[in-house]
């Protein structure tokens, strides 16, 4: 197979270069497909669900849930296929991938530090924390008698 | 065999052959993206945190629901939409041209280099509308005087709060200056000639207001503003400069450099970085507009 074009010294074996186009217009249709999804459900959120009391704060979590599955789904396959990722060898891959797995921790931890920062400030709505401190004290006084 | 002779001459891991069988460019460029990723994840991820931390949230649908040459039509998600196809259509025509480059096909080459670069300069112009609607176009809010006023969406302020009672309207209107009553009644009315309106009383333009039935917010979350800008700037930069890459590559393409050279790897160095683009709108079409 000397026809393959060798891109660099450095390069031990070239990819033989892919037959013809169909792979990357599944690719666009199945992104465009998605992304329609995405938009009707977004549609349905903006339409119906959003300011409408009646549904429940779950099932608008769980469409937005759904949206963002969707949404690294076309990740996936912008990487995999357009940028040629899949193509790589499994250690490139795991280079880039393993760090990455960072998101899974940085995601989690800064939505619940919001969350939790919204609960205190509602709790105590500005004015400074109050200590409890009647209760425990009228105990050691009763355990010293 | 010749390759035995070859790998007896190459020292593996003090350069000279690739562990991962990719050329340095093109590794460098994944190590660029995944750093680059890790930035506007940490932007993303402050939005949310920030998001999470409020009582109350501006609903997107509300702000960007409008489309060139709709006039006042609520049309929630369709110019992002047309943004979102765009972008995806000048993958693909990326894609094919990378295709094109791995057959050595110069003008297969060019005719997708040109039609990617199309791709972007139409998505920043959709971007640059966008950025001047919500600029200048102004929403009447209720102040924390306790006036109106008329505000556009920029970083330090935006209408986007919530809608107050008709009522709590009529009582802020009884307070607030006389200019500002003019810029009100300006926006029921835009062909009224705004001296016109400077030249009626207080209680009338009070009255015209009441009459026209319009609604008024609370002034939004002062963050949205700052992170949508921040977001979308440093996105739209992004594009920017993959135009400007795509553009080096075309005039290189077709000044024949990469036939001299063999291969048509800048190519795909340069279809990397387009793709990453088209990768981080996925996530921002995501977090500003979709939920």
């Amino acid at each position: 197979m000397s026809e393959h074009i060798v891109t660099s010294p450095e390069i031990t074996f070239a990819h033989a270069p892919a037959e013809g186009t169909g792979r990357i217009w599944k690719i666009f249709w199945l992104l465009s497909f998605i992304t329609v999804i995405e938009l009707v459900l977004g549609f349905g959120l903006a339409k119906h669900w959003y300011g409408d009391p009646e549904t429940s704060h779950t099932a608008i979590l769980f469409v937005k849930g759904v949206i963002c599955i969707l949404s690294f789904a076309k990740a996936f396959y912008i990487v995999s296929v357009f940028m040629h990722l899949g193509d790589e060898i499994r250690n490139m891959i795991m280079t880039i991938v393993v760090p990455l797995c960072l998101f899974i921790w940085f995601i989690a931890a800064f939505l619940w530090d919001g969350n939790s920062w919204k609960t205190l400030r509602n709790r105590y709505n500005g004015k400074p924390a109050q200590i409890e401190k009647t209760i425990p004290a009228a105990k050691e006084k009763g355990a010293k008698d | 065999m010749s390759t035995v002779a070859a790998q007896q001459e190459t020292k593996w891991w003090s350069g000279g052959r690739s562990p991962f069988n990719a050329s340095y460019g093109k590794v460098m460029m994944w190590y660029f993206l995944m750093s680059d990723a890790f930035t506007f994840g940490a932007f993303l991820i402050s939005y949310g945190t920030i998001r999470f931390s409020q009582n109350f949230w501006t609903d997107p649908n509300k702000v960007f629901n409008s489309f060139p040459g709709f006039g006042h039509m609520d049309l929630p998600l369709a110019f992002v939409s047309l943004m979102t196809f765009i972008l995806i259509a000048s993958s693909v025509t990326m894609v094919l041209a990378v295709h094109e480059g791995h057959k050595m096909n110069k003008k297969g080459v060019e005719k997708y280099m040109l039609l990617t670069i199309v791709g972007g300069i139409a998505f920043l112009s959709c971007q640059a509308w966008e950025w001047t609607h919500l600029l200048t176009g102004e929403h009447i809010a209720l102040l924390n005087d306790g006036s109106l006023s008329v505000l556009p969406t920029t970083t330090r302020m935006n209408p986007w709060g919530d809608e107050i009672p008709h009522e709590a309207m009529l009582a802020a209107l009884k307070t607030t200056p006389q200019d500002q009553l003019v810029n009100i009644a300006s926006t029921i009315h835009h062909e009224g000639a705004s001296h016109n309106l400077a030249e009626m009383s207080n209680t009338q333009l009070v009255d015209m207001i009441s009459a026209a039935g319009i609604h008024a917010n609370h002034t939004g979350p002062i963050a949205f503003g700052g992170y949508f800008f921040g977001i979308t700037g440093f996105h739209g930069f992004h594009v920017l400069s993959g135009v400007v890459i795509n553009i080096i590559m075309y005039i290189k393409a077709k000044l024949s450099h990469f036939e001299q050279r063999g291969h048509y790897e800048m190519i795909e160095k340069a279809g990397l970085y387009w793709h990453f683009v088209d990768l981080v709108w996925v996530f921002v079409f995501l977090c500003f507009y979709l939920i």
